[in-house]
C-alpha cells in the first residue's frame, strides 16, 4: 500500500509550523499506524532530514503517550482505541492522511506532533489521590467493597491520561479526565473521605491550567480510548456542588 | 573485589525484622538537608521517591517519558502475588518463598526472596488504601487467580490492567509529594552518566530531551529504578523507550552487572507478522488459566484450527507436564513452544506459532464469564491481528519480556558503588534464572515502598553533615563532557545507516544465539558479530536533525550504543555458564529434553566488572547458599 501524508511540522515551541506532504510506500495492511510513521522516519534519515517527532512508548494502548489527530479525529478511525492500535488495514490504498498534534490551549506544542501535557500532571497533583502514608495501611480485606462498586470505580480508573478528550473538545475542556479521577476515588470508601475537597481542588487547578468549560457535547466520550462515560462528569459536578454549597463558595 | 551481600544474621524468617531494628535512623531535622536522586518513575521509582519525600528528604526524580505515569510498569497485565491466603488453599509466606526460589531454578539469594515473600502481604494493604480497584468477589472481599509455576491462587488483579492500577496508585503518592514540594519531577530527562568521586556515587548527568541541554544534579545518594533491557532484542513486549542506558553507564563507572544473560522469553505473545513490526504484544499469562495450548500432531497440517479434530491435537504442555499443565513456568513453556515449531508442527502463516484455545473454557463457563476475565485482552488481540479469539484460537509465540539480570545489589539493594542503589527490574536480586508470573510488580513495589526507605536511611545516616558535590566539580565536568561528545559524535557522523537498522540487526543476532536456547558455538559467533556490528555502528550511524532540540534519533542512538555493549556481555555470560538453568538453556546441558543444572560448579551469581572499551569483562562470583530450601531438579511433571 502507498499513502500521501500531510503532517504538521514545527521545529520548536516558539517557531511557526505548517502542514508538509510526504509519500510513503511499501506499507502492508498488518502494519500499525506508528510502524508506518517509523517507515517514513527511516526514509527521512536516509535523506538526512529531521525525523517527525511523535510521542509513543508502550504501543499496546495503555501508557497513554501516543496522541495523534488523524484525519480530524483524535486517535484516528475506529472506536475505543489509541493511535498505536490503529492499523493500516483501516485505510484504503492511496489515501491522503492528515496527521496533526493535539490542539488545545493547555497543551502547547513542543515539536511536530509532540505536545506538553504536564497540565494533566498538575491537575492530579492538586488532589487526585488518597492521602495515605506510604508504607503503612490497614489489612486490605478490612474494607469490603461491593463488587459492582469496585467495577464502576475501575471503569473510571482505567483512564490512561492521553488527552484525547481535551483535544476533541471544542472548548479544550479537561472535564472527562478530571471527572474520571474524582469518580474513581469517590466511589471507594478509601477515597470518599476527601471527595469534596478533591473535587474543589482539581477543578480549580483545571481552570488555572487554561482548560475550557464543559458544554456537554459528548465529543470527549466519543474518542476516549477507554470508553470512559460522561456520567462521571455528572458525579464530578455533584461532588463539586455539594462541596461548594457546604462551604458557601 | 570481594562481593559481600551483607545478609543479616539470624534465622531466615527473622532476618528482615532483626535488620530493621538494627539499622541507623536519621532525625527529621537532618532529613531536610539530605538529597536523593531517583532515576525512573515506574512502580519501584515512584514508590521510592514518594516514600523518601514523605520521610522528609529532598528528592529529584527523573523519567524519559512526558509524565511519570507512563512508565512501563503500566503495561503489566496479569497481577501481583501476595501470600494472603484469602482463598484458604494452603498458601503462606514460606510457600511463596519456595515457589519463587524453585521458579528461579535455585539461582537467587534466599534472604532476598524470603523478604520479598514476607512483604508481599503489606503491598496489597498499601495498594487497597491508595484506592487501587482490585477485582472483588460478590461478598466485597478481594478476588484471586492462579499464575504459572504455582498450585495456589495468590494473584491479585485489576482486570488485565493490574500494572496500570498499581502504577497509578504510586503515581498518586508521588504526585502528592510533588505538590508538597518534597519531590521535584524532571520528565523528558534521560540519565546519561553517573558521577563517582572517591568511589562514591555523588550525582548524575542528564540530557533534557526537549532542549538537548546537558544538566547536572548532585545528591547524597542515587537510586536507579530504570526497568529491564529486554528491548535489546528489538522485538519484545517492552515499550519502545525501555533501555539499559542508566544501568550500563553505571556499570561503566564500576557497578557490577549480574547474570546479564538471564532474560525471560515470555511464552504467550502475538507472533511476528511481518518485517516492519516494532513490537510484540504480550497476551497475559493469566490467559493460561482458561486457555489450552496446542499444535497439530502432524507436521505441516494446513487445516484451519477449528477443523482439526480433538484426537489430532497435541496439548503438549498438558501431555509433558501433567501436574502443572498449561500453567508451567514461562521458561519451560517457551522452550516447549520452540520445540514443537522446530519439529515442523507450528501453526499460523509462518509456522512459528502455537494455538491458545478458549473453546473448552467458553463451553464450560460461557462467553460472558470469559469476557469478564479477559475482555480487554481479547479486544486487543482482535485489534492487532483481526482474529476473534472467541471463535478462533489465538496464535501465540514466545517473545522477550523481562530481565532477571541487572545490576548486582547487596541485601540493602546497594550496588558495588557506595551510594548507588538499584530497585525493581534493573537489579538482579529476586528472580534467579527465571521469574514467576506476577512476581515482577511485587518486587517493584516491595523494593520501593518497603525495603529502600529503611536501607537508604541507614546509608544516609553516614552522610549526615556532608554537603552535596558542587556541580562545577571536575568529576561533573568530565562526565558532562563525555555525554556531550557522544551526542556530538552521533549528530555529526558522516554515516549512512539508521539507528533502527542497527538495533534490528543486533536483535536478530541475539535472538538467534542468546535467547530461548544457546550453544557455545552460537555464542562465540554472536560475540564476534556483535563486535563487528558495534564498530560499524560507531563508524556508520546516521543521526540527522541536530542536538539542541527534541530529536528521538539521538535518544535511540545512545540506547543502541549501550545495547551493543551489553549484548556482548550477555553472550559472554551465557558462554561462561556451562549448565542449563531457568531461562538459560544451553543445548549441550540437557537430559531427555529437560534442562540440567550443575550445582557443583555453578551455584553462584555471575557479577561482571567492566574493564574498559574492548576489554574482556572480569567475573566475580557470589556463591549461593541454600539453608531453607533444597536445590532439586525442578519438576513440573
Amino acid at each position: 500500500m502507498r499513502f500521501h501524508l500531510k503532517i504538521w511540522r514545527q521545529e520548536r515551541r516558539d517557531t511557526p509550523g505548517k502542514m508538509v506532504g510526504y509519500d510513503v510506500d511499501g506499507i502492508t495492511a498488518d502494519m500499525s499506524f506508528l510502524d508506518m510513521l517509523d517507515r517514513l522516519n527511516e526514509r527521512l534519515v536516509d535523506k538526512g532530514e529531521r525525523v517527525v517527532a511523535f510521542d509513543n512508548d508502550c504501543r499496546e494502548g495503555i501508557c497513554g503517550q501516543c496522541s495523534l489527530y488523524i484525519d480530524g479525529r483524535a486517535h484516528g478511525p475506529g472506536h475505543a482505541t489509541t493511535t498505536c492500535q490503529v492499523h493500516m488495514r483501516q485505510f484504503e490504498d492511496g489515501d491522503t492522511i492528515h496527521v496533526e498534534p493535539w490542539r488545545a490551549r493547555a497543551f502547547p506544542i513542543i515539536s511536530d506532533l509532540v505536545v506538553d501535557r504536564s497540565a494533566f500532571d498538575r491537575v492530579i497533583q492538586s488532589g487526585g489521590y488518597v492521602s495515605v502514608h506510604a508504607g503503612t495501611a490497614p489489612e486490605a480485606n478490612s474494607i469490603p467493597i461491593p463488587k459492582d462498586r469496585a467495577d464502576r470505580s475501575f471503569d473510571a480508573a482505567t483512564c490512561i491520561g492521553c488527552g484525547a478528550c481535551v483535544a476533541a473538545c471544542k472548548n479544550g475542556s479537561a472535564m472527562l479526565f478530571t471527572a474520571a479521577k474524582v469518580s474513581h476515588l469517590s466511589l471507594l470508601p478509601q477515597g470518599r473521605i476527601e471527595a469534596q475537597e478533591r473535587a474543589l481542588k482539581m477543578v480549580a487547578q483545571m481552570d488555572r491550567e487554561g482548560f475550557g468549560n464543559c458544554s456537554n457535547t459528548g465529543a470527549c466520550e466519543a474518542v476516549c480510548p477507554k470508553e470512559i462515560s460522561i456520567e462521571h462528569i455528572g458525579r464530578l459536578n455533584w461532588e463539586f456542588l455539594k462541596a461548594a454549597l457546604s462551604r458557601g463558595k | 573485589m570481594r562481593l559481600d551481600a551483607k545478609i543479616p544474621d539470624g534465622p531466615l524468617p527473622d532476618k528482615w525484622s532483626l535488620h530493621k531494628s538494627r539499622i541507623r535512623l536519621v532525625n527529621p531535622a537532618n532529613k531536610r538537608h539530605l538529597k536523593i536522586i531517583v532515576v525512573g518513575s515506574g512502580l519501584a521509582g515512584a514508590s521510592a521517591a514518594a516514600s523518601f519525600g514523605e520521610a522528609g528528604y529532598r528528592v529529584d526524580c527523573f523519567c524519559f517519558q512526558d509524565s511519570p505515569r507512563r512508565a512501563h510498569s503500566i503495561a503489566a497485565q496479569g497481577g501481583i502475588n501476595a501470600a494472603k491466603n484469602y482463598q484458604n488453599d494452603g498458601d503462606n509466606v514460606h510457600r511463596l518463598f519456595q515457589d519463587t526460589i524453585k521458579g528461579g531454578d535455585y539461582r537467587s539469594r534466599e534472604a532476598n526472596v524470603y523478604r520479598l515473600a514476607e512483604l508481599s502481604t503489606s503491598i496489597i494493604d498499601q495498594a487497597v488504601a491508595q484506592g487501587v480497584p482490585f477485582a472483588r468477589e460478590y461478598g466485597g472481599l478481594l478476588a484471586n487467580r492462579s499464575f504459572g509455576g504455582v498450585q495456589v491462587q495468590r494473584t491479585f488483579y485489576a482486570r488485565g490492567q493490574t500494572g496500570q492500577q498499581l502504577l497509578l496508585g504510586s503515581y498518586g503518592a508521588l504526585s502528592r509529594q510533588i505538590r508538597s514540594g518534597t519531590v521535584t519531577m524532571h520528565p523528558r530527562s534521560e540519565m546519561l552518566d553517573l558521577v563517582v568521586v572517591d568511589g562514591q556515587a555523588r550525582g548524575i548527568v542528564v540530557r533534557n530531551l526537549e532542549t538537548g541541554e546537558i544538566e547536572r544534579y548532585a545528591a547524597h545518594a542515587v537510586v536507579l529504578a530504570t526497568g529491564g533491557y529486554g528491548k535489546i532484542y528489538y522485538l519484545s513486549t517492552l515499550a519502545m523507550g525501555c533501555n539499559a542506558t542508566a544501568i550500563w553507564r553505571a556499570h561503566k563507572r564500576g557497578a557490577l552487572f549480574a547474570n546479564p544473560s538471564f532474560n525471560q522469553i515470555h511464552p504467550t505473545c502475538i507472533p511476528v507478522l511481518g518485517d516492519s513490526q516494532s513490537k510484540l504484544t504480550l497476551m497475559s499469562e493469566s490467559l493460561r488459566n482458561d486457555g489450552r495450548i496446542w499444535v497439530p500432531k502432524a507436521q505441516g497440517d494446513g487445516r484451519k484450527p477449528n477443523d482439526i479434530p480433538e484426537e489430532e491435537r497435541d496439548y503438549y504442555l498438558e501431555r509433558k507436564y501433567p501436574a502443572f499443565g498449561n500453567l508451567t513456568p514461562r521458561d519451560i513453556a517457551s522452550r516447549a513452544a520452540k520445540e514443537v515449531c522446530d519439529e515442523g508442527r507450528g501453526a499460523g502463516p509462518t509456522g512459528r506459532a502455537t494455538y491458545l484455545d478458549f473453546r473448552d473454557a467458553v463451553a464450560r463457563v460461557g462467553r460472558q464469564v470469559i469476557s469478564e476475565r479477559y475482555g480487554n485482552l481479547f479486544d486487543m488481540y482482535r485489534t492487532i491481528t483481526g482474529i476473534d479469539p472467541y471463535v478462533d484460537p489465538m496464535l501465540i509465540y514466545p517473545a522477550s519480556h523481562f530481565s532477571m539480570g541487572g545490576l548486582w545489589v547487596d541485601y540493602n539493594l546497594m550496588t558495588t558503588i557506595p551510594g548507588l542503589f538499584a530497585l525493581g527490574e534493573c537489579n538482579f536480586s529476586d528472580h534467579g534464572a527465571n521469574r514467576l508470573g506476577a512476581n515482577s510488580l511485587l518486587q517493584a513495589c516491595v523494593d520501593g515502598y518497603f525495603v529502600i526507605p529503611y536501607t537508604m536511611t541507614d546509608y544516609l545516616a553516614g552522610e549526615r553533615g556532608k554537603k552535596p558535590l558542587p556541580t562545577d566539580h571536575p568529576a561533573f565536568d568530565e562526565a558532562a563532557k563525555g555525554v556531550d561528545e557522544q551526542v556530538r559524535h552521533f549528530t555529526t557522523n558522516a554515516g549512512k545507516r539508521s539507528v533502527d537498522s542497527f538495533h534490528r540487526e543486533l536483535g536478530e543476532v541475539l535472538w538467534d544465539s542468546c535467547s530461548i536456547s544457546r550453544t557455545a558455538a552460537g555464542l562465540e559467533s554472536a560475540i564476534s558479530r556483535v563486535r563487528d556490528l558495534r564498530a560499524e555502528f560507531h563508524r556508520d550511524v546516521k543521526v540527522p536533525g541536530g542536538a539542541d532540540r527534541l530529536n528521538p534519533e539521538i535518544e535511540k542512538a545512545g540506547r543502541v550504543a549501550d545495547y551493543l555493549d551489553l549484548g556482548e556481555l550477555m553472550c559472554h555470560d551465557a558462554l561462561q555458564r556451562e549448565e542449563s538453568c531457568g531461562a538459560h538453556f544451553r543445548e549441550e546441558y540437557q537430559r531427555d529434553g529437560e534442562a540440567v543444572r550443575n550445582d557443583e560448579e555453578f551455584m553462584y551469581v555471575s557479577a561482571w566488572e567492566y574493564q574498559g572499551p574492548g576489554g574482556a569483562p572480569k567475573l566475580h562470583k557470589e556463591t549461593l547458599e541454600f539453608e531453607y530450601s533444597t536445590p532439586a531438579v525442578r519438576s513440573y511433571k
